[in-house]
Order: C-alpha cells, then structure tokens, then sequence
C-alpha cells in the first residue's frame, strides 16, 4: 500500500493540532479568575482529543463564564440567560456529529435556567457541561445565586443570605436518568483536566461542577480550601479518577469510591466540608436521547415524497368517475 | 307543572306520520347548516365530522366547525358543556362556517339550550331531540325537559323528538356512545347521502380498533338511517358537483402538521398548549415516518430554544404555540433574529390575555408577532387565511426563513386549527423541501456576517464547515461575529438585519381584490375571516353595492401596491377578531379611540384614514354579522 506525501501531510496536520488551534483571542476575563484555568483545561482537552474545530460545538447562556466560547478557536453559541442547555440539546438533535460542550454558571443554570438543567439530566444527550460555580453573581455585580452559601454578605443580601445553599451535586444525583456528576475545582489544574476529559469520553450528560474564584466579588472566599488540603476529599478509584503521585503527597485526604454506586455517590455529594473532587458517579447504560429518537437520519427527497403522499391518501377523496384510472393501486 | 298539549303534533309527526318510502317530499336546496351538539364523550364531534367527509366525498362544499367545551370533562347535561360539530353543506364551494344553524341533533335539552341562547340557531330550525329524557327517573330532568320541548315550540322551532338510544338499544351495550352513529345515519337520510361512503368512512374513522367495532357501528348508522327513512317526514337534497381531481379533507392544524413535513423541516420542538397542540399530535405521530423528530420540551422557552438551537446547527426547525407560549418565547426570538437564525414559529392564536378564551377564536396576537421581543427585532408575519393555505404557508416560510436567515410567524386560530375543508391534493414538488445542511470549506475573507450593503443578506455559515468557525452571539456584534464594542458596528447590524424585510418585500405581489377595482367601501381583513368576508362581500355586491375587499397574506412586510388600493376607495375599513373602542362608546373619541390591529398599521403605514369593526365572541365572525355591518357603513357614508 502506497500513501501519497500530501496525505501523510495532512493527516500529520490534524492529529497532531496544536493549543493555538483552540484559541480564539484573549479572554476578557479578570486576572486570577478561575474561569482561566477551566479554558486552559479545555483547550488542551481539544488538542489531546485532536478535536477538529469545525466539529466542535461550544454553547454557553449569559455570566462570565458563558462568554466562553468567544475563547475557543471551534463554532460557539452564546445565546440568552439561562438557555444554554435547550440550545445545546437542539444542535445535539440536529447534528450528532458535532462534538457539543456547555459552559454555565451557578445563575445560568442553578437559578433561571433550573428548569432546563433538570431536565437536561432526564434526557441525557451526550454532551459535557461544566457548571462554572463561583457562588455568586459577576457580570452584574454581586448578587447572591443559589450556591452562595447561608449568610454570604451580597448587594441583594447586604444582611447575609437567608437561605442555606442549594447543592448542584446532589440534585443531579437525584434525577432520573443521571449518567455522569463530577466536581472540580479552578485551583488543581491537574484533576480539573482529568475530570473534564472523563466527562468528555463518557457518552452521556456529563455534569461537571466546578468551583471557581471570584477574585473581584469574593477574592477570600475559597481561600480555605486553598490554604488547606485537608478540606479537600479525592475521590479516587480505578474506574475513576486517578491521581499523580506528586498530587497524592499533597492532597492525603483521599477516598477509594466507585463510580458506580450512586448511592455512595449521593452520599458522598452531601458533604460541605471537605469537599468532594473526583468522579462521584458514571454509568454508561443510561441511553441517550437522541439516540433513542433516532437522531441524524439521512432523508431523501424521495424518502419524504412517499411519506407525504401516503398520508395525503389517508384524507384524499377521489374523484368517482375516474376512480378506476387515477386511484393508485393501495391497500387500505 | 307538565303540561305537554303543545307538543302533540310534533310527537305525531315523530311518531305517527310513516310516509312510505320513496314517496317523501324532498326539498333542494343549495346549502344547509347542521349542528351536532351533546355532552362530552357522546361523540357529536366524530358524527359531525364524518357528515362532512361524507358530503365532502359526495362531492359537496363542506365547512366544519368544533363545537367545543373548555373542560375535558364538563359536567353531564351542562349548558356551558355543549360539545360537538357544525357542518355546512353547500353546492358549490363552502368558505366559512356561515351563520345561523338550520338543523340540529341534539342529545340533550340542555346542551340545545347552549345553542340557542347563543343565538346560533335559525328561527324555525329544525331540532332533532333525544326524547329519553322524558320518561327520566328524575322528575326534575323530566321535568325540565318538558318545559324546554314546550319553549322551543312555542318559540317556533320544529321539534321532533326521537327515542335515540331507545333505538340503539337492541344494536349496542352502550347505547350512550352509539347513538352517534345513529344520529349520522340520519343525517345521511335527510341529506339524502349515500350508504356507502358513509360506511367508507366509518371504516376509516375506526381503522384503529378491531373489526367488531366497525360492524357495530355500521349497523347503527344504516338502523339511524331506517329510522329517518321510515319516521320523518322531510328529506333534502343538497345537489353536488363532482370534483374532477382529488380533493384532500382535512383540519387548519394537520394542514400545519403536513406543511411542515412537506417544507423537508426535520425538527418540531413544542409544549402542549390549546389550540395548537392538535398540529403536533398529528406530527408526532407521522413525522418520524419521514426521519422528523418532534421534541416535546419541558417548557416553552425551551422549545423555542431547541428549535434555535436545532436550526442554527443544520435545516431550518419549527416550534408552534399559541399566544401566551408566543409570549414566553419572545426573548429566545429576539436572539434567533439577533444571530440571524432561520426559524418558523406558528401561532394558532385564542382568546387572551392571559388564559384568556382557550378553545376559543381570536386574532389578537398580530401586534405581538410583529413587535413582540424588545429592541429591533424585524420578523417575518404571515397568516393563514384558509385551511389550504396552512399547508402551502408552512412551505412558503421555510423557505423565507432559509432564504433571509429570519424569524417567520406563521399566524393561524382556532378556528381554522379545528376547521375542516376540502381542497385540490397538493402535487409533490422538489422545491418544497430545504436544501441538505452545507458543509463545504468556507472560503478565506468570507465572514459570517457578510451583510449585503443592498440587502441585508449575508450567507449562513453553519458547524460543520471548516474555516467558517465563528462565536454566534446574542450580544451586538460585527461581520465577524465579535462583540461590538465599536459604537456604529451596532448601528450597522441593525440597519442590515433591518434590511432583509424590504428585500423580501420587493419580491412580494400586491394582494388580488375581491369584487371590483375601485368604489365606496374597501374591507381588509387577514387570517381565518376571509372566507367569511367574501362571503359577504359576494352578498352585498349581488344588490349593487360597490364594495370589494383585500386579504392579507403577509402582515410584514407589507407588500408593496397597497396604498394606491386603498386610495382608489371612498372608504376604508378593517374587519378582524381583535378589539377595538366602540365609537359610539361615551368617552370614545378620535384622540383616544384604540384601532384593531391591522387598522392602526394601516393608518401608520399609508396616512390613510381607515376606520375598522370587530367582534372578540370566541366565536368565528359570521358572514351574516360582515354584511350587515358593511350594509351600515355604506348606508352612514352615503348619509353623509
């Protein structure tokens, strides 16, 4: 077998991409924002997947973090608050092919688009979505959202929050259909990478919450988790995430959990403090729903005549005396 | 009290009279309007229908109207639960449901007396009545019914009481759902329709249940038939014209469903709302058939945005509601127009606000298809003035979507979304179907913002194709995609995404007159009323009046041509199903009078005075009211 040199280049070309391939201008976003690292992490996801960006989807609703996909190099949709998902499921439906991620933040998805994320969850359309949760409102500046913990002094709150925080894991967790819920977090690049890379190859709605500083909002806010590591909980296994060396002489608080007990996993979501980071739950069985419905036939012309004109047959009277000659010859 | 002397005669003529067969006088005539009318589930709708199939596949103009409760189940023998159909049969070709009823078959006293408080009966109209109610357990339910039987007698109706179920009997177990069939036996005997079609039709209605059912049901229909044959005294004959070609009979909402599979649309998102939701079950259960998906969304805003999101990713995709979801989509709107994303978005509009009228009529909706969304947000408007027209309309905004990258509403009603009405088989054409989702190379210096300076148009670059990536954006943006943080880049977008709808209006044709080129009273109307309009129109224009009027097919943009109509009449005025202040009202006055929809666009648009009438029953307008509302206006001009 002989391959042309021009090929060999090609293929050499697209295998081998690089970050710059991914990247799509300077982000805008404040200096020490988490949402840094998460892009960073993305982008070299992209480049180890040897994503092709024409075929790599980025859809994102309004806040910070959905100003996203205006960073990626591959077609992106920034569309209105808290849609991103129904978005997303629509151009999953319609392209199959593409390669779809979402980027949301704690408002976008855990607030006005709370509806559509539990339902997300139901229809379990393979894509990756990264929860992007600083615990509060940035682009408007400083309001509470429904992860900003009890007490939390905001310009809507300037009393301290009033209501305990709403879990993001554990509500997925308790949805039917759930496939696959990790937590990351902005300030371990190296689980953050692995775990946007799990929930990249685990076909299936793949939610990940990551918690992510606001240095212009709530510059001390996760500063004991930094400051800390025993207040972060690895969740580590064979089937899940699994750690470098270097990183488990840091991170000692570590707990062997299997992915695929989803009690353990709703348990284990539960927990405030240390915080859970790895894989707490992955089931690949779950279908998929634009699996289920078909999604991406091919149709032709042809293909929808025939089923047009048997439904016109169905509601067609046809003229009596020319029954014999024009009446197609058709069972009823 | 139960005094019945009254009714004698009518009994008699139920019961006595036995005309032999073949020797009954049968009238003819060129039109009649027949009602069906029961409680909910007793199967007035499907009797109703099939009389309509049935006369329609007989070769008469057939037009057919849903009697309809808003509960599902109301209580029985309910005033406010009447349930069922109106068929009006005609010779030639039937438009509108015209106006007041000539026969009815009712299976209660109550439900009838719904009818006719509604004023939708003729005076001396023949009623066909359920008479078990006289001999009920219930002295108050008899009693009732005696009363109402001696009311309408005394009022001029011709009464015959029937013992329906008494009939069924021997033919059913459960004669209070056979008694349809029965009932449209004999309809098919005073309308002198043949059996067989009527047997065709019933097999077809009941394709889906086992054999059993059909005999069953032929057997009442052909026992309903007898029955009239042997006991009633009158029979008609509406003559018919054989149509040459193949006519399809069909509802305003499974012309929208077949519509939209004949556009090559691929991706219906929705959320059940009444009055649209019939559309959808219809698609749902064919479109898969032709590799279609109907997602039903957890809301409507998540249907309309699956349907952007759809679109934007591969063919043009249709999400369809009605007012309040139209309302709930508008900000997912704002950003299809905002990105330049195809989409087709139907509103078969009801009764609003709010939950409003929602089995009910109405064209309220006009002003928030146009202007609805915030900021500058130029949509296509079209609307659907007959059932044929729903159909050939889904094809025709597919189409524009994909053309111009816009946002087209396709406004539909009530009334048309339960109508039914024959018409000429459409013929397959390639041309219908969207073009397959390009996913050739985009070529270097093309943006995919790449606005004409003329038109506004610019291609569509779509995921897939390489070298067109880009990040769409409901922020202000620039041929590039990138937000504009220039402040004229804005102003640019605007100006061309503004331009599209002059681009589309320059292709459009100046919409035909009905009537003559010029003369005293020019009536324009839009949507479900125009057969209703010309109905009267015709009328009027048979005794001499110069009257004419002009249906609009596209509410924006508005073709070009239409102030020189307007200008070539004394008067103009519009007439819709949408408020507008009485004149006549105390403090109403030319500083504060609220025009209906159309009226107040046409004012805006051409400074031509043009006044307008409206009627917001619920209830499609009837081409009786449209005439003698134009008789008044022409008779005020001319006072003048």
């Amino acid at each position: 077998m002989t391959i042309h040199g021009t090929e060999c280049l090609l293929r050499m070309y697209e295998e081998n991409p690089d970050l710059e391939d991914y990247q799509g201008g300077v982000p805008r976003w404040c200096t020490g924002c988490g949402d840094n690292a998460i892009l960073a992490a993305v982008q070299r996801l992209c480049r180890d997947e040897a994503l092709r960006p024409e075929k790599t989807m980025f859809v994102s609703g309004i806040g910070c973090s959905s100003r996203f996909p205006h960073y990626m190099k591959t077609y992106g949709f920034h569309g209105i608050h808290g849609r991103a998902l129904p978005v997303a499921e629509g151009i999953k439906m319609a392209r199959p092919d593409l390669h779809v991620f979402v980027n949301t933040g704690d408002g976008d998805c855990c607030s006005i688009g709370a509806a559509h994320w539990i339902h997300a969850i139901r229809y379990n359309m393979n894509m990756t979505v990264m929860l992007h949760d600083n615990e509060i409102y940035g682009l408007t500046k400083m309001q509470a959202s429904p992860t900003s913990p009890k007490g939390l002094r905001s310009n809507t709150t300037p009393r301290g929050a009033y209501l305990n925080a709403l879990n993001p894991l554990s509500i997925t967790l308790g949805v039917q259909n759930v496939s696959f819920v990790a937590q990351a977090v902005d300030w371990i690049p190296e689980v953050l990478y692995e775990i946007i890379a799990a929930a990249f190859r685990h076909k299936g709605f793949s939610f990940v919450r990551i918690m992510q500083r606001c240095p212009e909002w709530l510059p001390n806010h996760f500063e004991p988790w930094l400051n800390d590591p025993q207040k972060t909980l690895l969740l580590t296994h064979e089937h899940g995430l699994r750690v470098s060396p270097s990183l488990a002489k840091v991170y000692k608080n570590q707990l062997q959990h299997d992915p695929s007990s989803l009690d353990r996993a709703r348990e284990i979501a539960s927990g405030i403090d240390p915080i859970p980071v790895g894989i707490l739950y992955r089931n690949p069985d779950v279908p998929c729903y634009e699996e289920v419905r078909h999604a991406g036939a091919l149709r032709s012309s042809e293909f929808i005549k025939a089923g047009l004109e048997a439904e016109f047959d169905k509601f067609t009277i046809w003229p009596q005396a020319a029954d014999a000659k024009t009446r197609p010859a058709r069972a009823y | 009290m139960n005094d019945t002397s009254t009714l004698q005669p009518v009994r008699k003529a139920a019961q006595q009279v036995r005309p032999p067969a073949g020797e009954k006088k049968v009238t003819t005539l060129t039109e009649h309007i027949v009602e069906v009318v029961s409680d909910s589930g007793e199967g007035a709708q499907r009797c109703g229908q099939s009389l309509g199939a049935i006369a329609a596949r007989m070769g008469n103009g057939v037009w057919t109207v849903e009697i309809i409760p808003a509960e599902i189940q109301p209580p029985a023998r309910s005033i406010a639960g009447a349930s069922g159909n109106r068929v009006r049969l005609g010779s030639g070709r039937v438009t509108n449901g015209g106006d007041e009823a000539d026969l009815v078959v009712a299976f209660n006293e109550q439900v009838l007396i719904g009818r006719v408080r509604a004023g939708e009966l003729k005076p001396g109209c023949i009623i066909l009545l359920e008479s078990m109610w006289r001999d009920d357990r219930d002295p108050k339910i008899a009693a009732s019914y005696v009363e109402t039987c001696k009311q309408l007698v005394a009022e001029g109706y011709k009464v015959y009481e029937i013992p329906m179920e008494r009939e069924c009997r021997p033919l059913i177990t459960d004669p209070r759902r056979g008694k349809n069939m029965f009932a449209l036996g004999m309809l098919c005997s005073i309308y002198s329709l043949d059996l067989q079609p009527a047997r065709d039709q019933i097999t077809f209605a009941f394709r889906k249940k086992d054999e059993k059912v059909v005999k069953a049901n032929h057997a009442l229909l052909e026992a309903g038939y007898k029955w009239a044959e042997a006991n009633l005294d009158f029979k008609f004959r509406i003559p018919a014209v054989r149509a040459t070609e193949p006519q399809i009979v069909i509802n305003g909402n499974t012309a929208l469903a077949l519509g939209t599979l004949a556009s090559g649309m691929e991706i219906c998102a929705m959320y059940p709302i009444t009055p649209a939701t019939s559309a959808s079950h219809y698609l749902s259960e064919v479109f898969e058939k032709v590799g279609g998906i109907v997602h039903q969304a957890e809301d409507e805003i998540a249907a309309c945005s699956f349907a952007i999101g759809a679109s934007y990713a591969g063919k043009c995709a249709v999400t369809i509601t009605s007012g309040p979801g139209y309302s709930l989509k508008q900000e997912a709107l704002g950003l299809a127009v905002m990105g330049e994303i195809p989409l087709v978005v139907v509103n078969v509009q009801r009764g609003g606000p709010s939950t409003g009228l929602p089995t009910k009529a109405e064209q309220g909706d006009l002003l928030t298809a146009m202007f609805g969304s915030h900021g500058d947000a130029p949509k296509v408007v079209m609307a659907a003035s007959t059932i044929e027209d729903c159909f050939y309309s889904m094809i025709t905004a597919r189409k524009i979507a994909e053309t111009f990258n816009m946002v087209v509403v396709v406004l539909s009603d009530a009334n048309l979304a339960t109508s039914q009405q024959p018409f000429r088989r459409p013929q397959f054409s390639e041309t219908w179907l969207a073009p397959p989702v390009d996913q050739s190379a985009v070529s270097e210096g093309v943006t995919p913002y790449d606005w004409d300076g003329a038109t506004g148009l610019a291609r569509r670059v779509v995921p897939g194709q390489p070298n067109g990536m880009h990040c769409l954006t409901g922020l202000a943006h620039d041929r590039l995609s990138h937000v504009a943080y220039d402040p004229e880049i804005n102003e640019e977008a605007i100006r061309h995404r503004s331009l599209k709808l002059a681009a589309l209006q320059k292709t459009l044709k100046t919409p035909p007159l009905f009537g003559g080129e010029d003369g005293d009273l020019l009536v324009v109307g839009w949507g479900s009323t125009k057969g209703a309009i010309e109905e009267a129109v015709e009328r009027l224009r048979t005794e001499g009046c110069k009257v004419s009027s002009m249906h609009l097919r596209f509410l924006q943009p508005l073709p070009a041509g239409i102030k020189e109509v307007l200008q070539r009449f004394k008067k103009v005025m519009t007439i819709e199903g949408n408020w507008c202040d009485r004149p006549e009202d105390e403090i109403i006055d030319e500083t504060n009078r609220r025009y209906s929809a159309l009226a107040m666009l046409l004012r805006a648009r051409y400074l031509v005075d043009v006044d307008c009438w409206s009627e917001v029953q619920g209830q499609p307008i009837k081409p009786g009211t449209i005439y003698r509302v134009i008789r008044e206006n022409l008779e005020n001009e001319a006072r003048k």
